[in-house]
């Protein structure tokens, strides 16, 4: 690796340890140790590699005593935070979406050891979706195929230009495929246009010292001329006008917790069923048969879809019908799905859950053997009962992302964070270790939204004294089995 | 003073990708509060509520109210559904049914909205103090 000290360094083909989509094409320059420069990345990927040594590091383990958080060892953090794993009958160890493979597999040994509840952050978010594709299967692929042939590009109920800043320029409708064009220089035509539009209406408006007339949108009931050029076309389909729906060339808004009745009626429609009503959840059904139409006359097509169909109404069976619906459109052309997973190795995490213990998350280890039930050995579940006794939290924020209630019993046990930052989950903790980056302070694995995995890189030293995540765990394990021999003994 | 108009509307959270800008700088810092204690209304809305963007909303629901700042939201119409990014700040607020999927239900949560112009927006740290109890 080219990372040499006291020198400027050019780190090439480094992989981004934020989303999902995993981009290996990252230039890093490196001066002096510290990351001076970010090329190819989006503003989230340059903010984590340029802050990563930010004020808001913690650098020194802390333990609260008498209601403060004040600096230890990390022995002293280390032995704590063993103890309250090794003396509660149910702690739960959540999180895993942010770290490295490897980490993960130390904290599932770590759950065994300690007879607890292990799950990752899917659980809040594709965690439906892998319910739902383990009842209905799922016809799916690479990115690197969709890249070079899928000419229908559909997200759903997602929104990658802010959540997965590169997606599309990456894998699907402005990417460079063998087989299929990029659709980016269609998309300046289109935004020049409208900016020339603008301009003459603000034009008119100031000649005429008018405002301009707020007429409500009618549906028109033809699809936009863009929909029936050559090449990639970009549906987005959301309950909100978002970014990435401006730019697609066609954007069908849904109402609110209608995803369901709207997949279920292009399923009737793939099938050449009639539909006797004039709109389904917001939508004229006209506008559905031209869509349904795009959908059967594509070559290759793809459904991306996000959180927007897990977390409303009908969760999984949301995803049910999605999944149904691309197994209906591989009877009339090749159609293919794919969760937009968000953090950087939610994939991963569910891999090595899945083959260390049979299950993706959500799992068990209270009676000795991988439970897994989600509903009910589910963290959020756990947490709204009220039942966990300590949990540990790795590489992830549960107090920042958890409904309040699950988040109340979480603070209200003894806490353990392993963090490289002060998260708001850190705050409020009883114990917190400070960790290495993954993937710019320390090496690993990560697997990106496809199941591909991925190296990442080591390409700055942490902060003196700071260890990676995987380590620490270790660490923690050993700790444990100590005081569970010494238990032992003592119970003999 | 006049009575504050109060609107129902459907909340829905998720990503933005200052959100996601301001989470890699640090949850502590002025960037990611700024980021997600925030609520995106229509124009329309904002007019029905008498207000203009940036003024400090309540937004209430079943489980719990927060006081936000109201942006106008650029990529509308949408009338009566307004938006919170994901944080602190909408957990207070989103139901915490999982359904027996271990799922919080996020998005599409009825609520309902009010100007308060004179309430102040939490610090993460009032919030954390206000909302959980440390021993
Ligand atoms: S799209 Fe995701 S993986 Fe790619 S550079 Fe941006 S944050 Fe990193």
């Amino acid at each position: 690796m080219g990372y040499v000290k006291r020198k400027m360094t050019i780190v090439k083909a480094v992989t981004c340890p934020v989303c999902g989509s995993l981009c290996d094409d990252i230039e890093l320059t490196i001066e002096n140790g510290r990351i001076v420069k970010v090329k190819n990345g989006c503003a989230m990927c340059e903010s984590k590699f340029l802050s990563h040594n930010s004020e808001h590091r913690v650098l020194k383990p802390l333990i609260r005593k008498n209601g403060k958080l004040v600096e230890v060892s990390l022995e002293e953090a280390v032995k704590r935070a063993a103890e309250i794993l090794a003396e509660a009958n149910y702690p739960i160890l959540y999180g895993w979406s942010s770290t490295s493979c490897e980490a993960t597999r130390v904290g599932l040994e770590l759950a065994e050891e300690v007879g607890g509840v292990i799950d990752n952050t899917a659980v809040v978010c594709h965690g439906p979706s892998i319910l739902s594709i383990q009842d209905i299967g799922i016809s799916s692929c690479t990115l690197g195929q969709i890249r070079h042939r899928a000419d229908l590009v559909v997200y759903w109920g997602s929104n990658p230009w802010s959540a997965h800043p590169r997606h599309i320029e990456r894998y699907t409708a402005f990417s460079e495929g063998r087989f299929q064009r990029s659709a980016w220089k269609g998309y300046l035509t289109k935004i020049k246009a409208s900016i020339a539009k603008k301009k003459i209406e603000s034009a008119l408006r100031r000649v005429f010292f008018r405002r301009k007339p707020s007429v409500p949108p009618q549906p028109r009931m033809e699809l936009p001329p863009a929909m029936f050029k050559e090449g990639r076309k970009l549906i987005v389909i959301d309950v909100r006008k978002t970014k990435s729906a401006e730019i697609a060339d066609y954007f069908m808004q849904v109402e609110p917790n209608k995803d369901y009745e709207l997949l279920q009626a292009f399923r009737a429609l793939i099938r050449d069923q009639e539909i006797d009503v004039d709109e389904v959840a917001g939508v004229p059904v006209g506008y559905l048969e031209e869509v349904a139409d795009l959908m059967i006359r594509c070559g290759f097509g793809i459904l991306f879809f996000g959180v927007g169909l897990t977390m409303s109404k009908g969760k999984l069976r949301n995803i049910d019908a999605a999944l149904s619906l691309v197994r209906d459109l591989n009877m009339r052309t090749k159609f293919v799905i794919m969760p937009m997973r968000g953090h950087f190795n939610v994939a991963g995490a569910n891999t090595v859950f899945t083959w260390q213990t049979g299950y993706p998350y959500a799992v068990d280890f209270s009676l000795g053997y991988p439970r897994y039930n989600p509903g009910e050995t589910s963290v959020t579940d756990v947490l709204l009962r009220g039942e966990s006794e300590a949990s540990l939290i790795v590489a992830s924020d549960p107090v920042a992302n958890f409904p309040r209630k699950a988040a109340e019993h979480l603070v209200k046990n003894p806490l353990i964070v392993i963090d490289p930052h002060m998260s708001v989950t850190a705050q409020m903790a009883d114990v917190v270790i400070p960790s290495a980056f993954v993937g710019i302070e320390a090496s690993g694995t990560a697997y990106r939204m496809d199941h591909v995995p991925l190296p990442l890189k080591k390409v700055v030293d942490p902060p003196k004294g700071v260890l990676p995540d995987e380590e620490i765990l270790r660490r923690i394990l050993s700790e444990v089995r100590k005081l569970k021999r010494k238990m032992l003994v003592e119970a003999a | 003073m006049r009575e504050n108009p109060k609107l129902r509307v459907t909340l829905l959270t998720g990503r933005t990708i200052e959100q996601g800008v301001g989470k890699e700088r640090g949850k502590a810092s002025k960037e990611y509060m700024e980021s997600v204690s925030v609520c995106y209304i229509d124009p329309e809305d904002l007019k029905k509520l008498g207000i203009k963007e940036k003024t400090n909303v309540l937004v209430s629901t079943d489980y719990g109210s927060v006081v936000v700042k109201a942006i106008k939201s650029l990529r509308g119409p949408h009338p009566e559904v307004v938006f919170i990014p994901y944080g602190p700040w909408a957990n207070v607020v989103v139901d915490p049914e999982t359904h027996s999927v271990g799922m919080p239900s996020l998005k599409g949560i009825p609520a309902e909205i009010e100007p308060a112009p004179d309430k102040p927006i939490l610090s993460l740290e009032e919030l954390l103090e206000e909302q959980f109890e440390k021993r």
